[in-house]
């Protein structure tokens, strides 16, 4: 058996065992470290699609940036409680799992009729990837997509500014009939409750 | 290179699948926010595998850019919840019905 193979076999039921986990962790903490396992395992994936710059943005900014966001997310909410045990919802449930499972069956049938389960990779992707799979994909990246990457740039601004407004805890204004409540001299800046 | 391209697109249709079970069923929106970023994870496969399969670079930079946009995306998601959650004391979808206030 081909190392290909071995790794893939390996890791592919892993991603799809900790998929599963993290749809039935009802800690949310629990189904957060589900999801990064996830995400190592498709980072794997990538490395064995000959996508090492990938392989390594995916555990930088996914396992690590987002999923680190995440935890302090729920920690910082202390929602260790999990779901809400009343179920609004019980019949659309069986109703999910019937039309997911559809849709793998549909994917499968599309794929053995589209590309087929023997398709290898074709070869030569080695000289698409020359000098390295980087610099390959810097080259890309900054001839054909130079002027998407620029636009990128506006979007982190705007998304940093945004999570920056919408995070923040307004003060409230102060009407003039609560300053006269007060009485002059003893008013105190108040703050909203959380 | 030996493992078939169609075994890649199969897993990330799974996985894909699961992230769609995850946004239906669960009513917490941290949980329904992870089940996205397991969508969008399921799709860049997709990208990447096709890369693969026609022998070009473009797969790899649009997945990239979608990992950007990820980024973003839950930046801006997770600040979302913050303000649902000290605005209600609670992150469940099924009470947050009012776009105002």
């Amino acid at each position: 058996m081909p190392l290909d193979d071995i790794v893939f076999w390996v890791f592919a039921p892993v991603s799809v065992a900790s998929a599963i986990g993290m749809l039935m962790m009802r800690n949310a903490i629990y189904a957060a470290l589900f999801l990064i396992v996830n995400f190592f395992c498709l980072a794997v994936m990538y490395l064995l699609l000959d996508a090492a710059f990938l392989f390594a943005v995916q555990i930088v900014v996914y396992a690590g940036a987002i999923m680190v966001l995440f935890l302090f997310v729920i920690m910082l909410l202390g929602i260790d409680r999990g779901d809400t045990i009343r179920d609004r919802l019980s019949w659309q449930r069986g109703l999910v799992y019937v039309l997911a499972a559809g849709f793998v069956v549909e994917l499968f049938v599309a794929l053995r009729a589209g590309i087929g389960f023997a398709t290898h990779a074709p070869e030569g992707f080695a000289a698409v990837n020359e000098p390295s799979n980087t610099q390959a994909v810097a080259k890309v990246l900054f001839e054909d997509y130079f002027f998407p990457f620029e636009v990128t740039s506006v979007l982190l601004i705007v998304a940093s500014i945004a999570a920056m407004v919408l995070a923040q805890r307004k003060a409230r204004s102060i009407t003039q009939a609560e300053i006269d409540a007060a009485g002059a001299g003893t008013r105190e800046d108040e703050e909203v409750p959380a | 290179m030996r493992t078939p391209i169609a075994y890649f697109l199969l897993l990330s249709g799974i996985l894909f699948a699961l992230g769609t079970v995850g946004v239906l069923t669960r009513r917490s929106a941290l949980l329904i926010f992870m089940s996205i970023e397991l969508q969008l994870n399921a799709v860049n496969l997709t990208l990447v595998a096709f890369s693969r399969m026609w022998n070009e670079l473009d797969g790899q930079v649009l997945a990239f850019f979608s990992m950007v946009v990820a980024a973003a995306e839950v930046v801006v998601g997770l600040a979302i919840i913050v303000a649902l959650f000290r605005r209600r004391g609670t992150i469940d979808v099924d009470d947050a019905t009012e776009l105002r206030w």
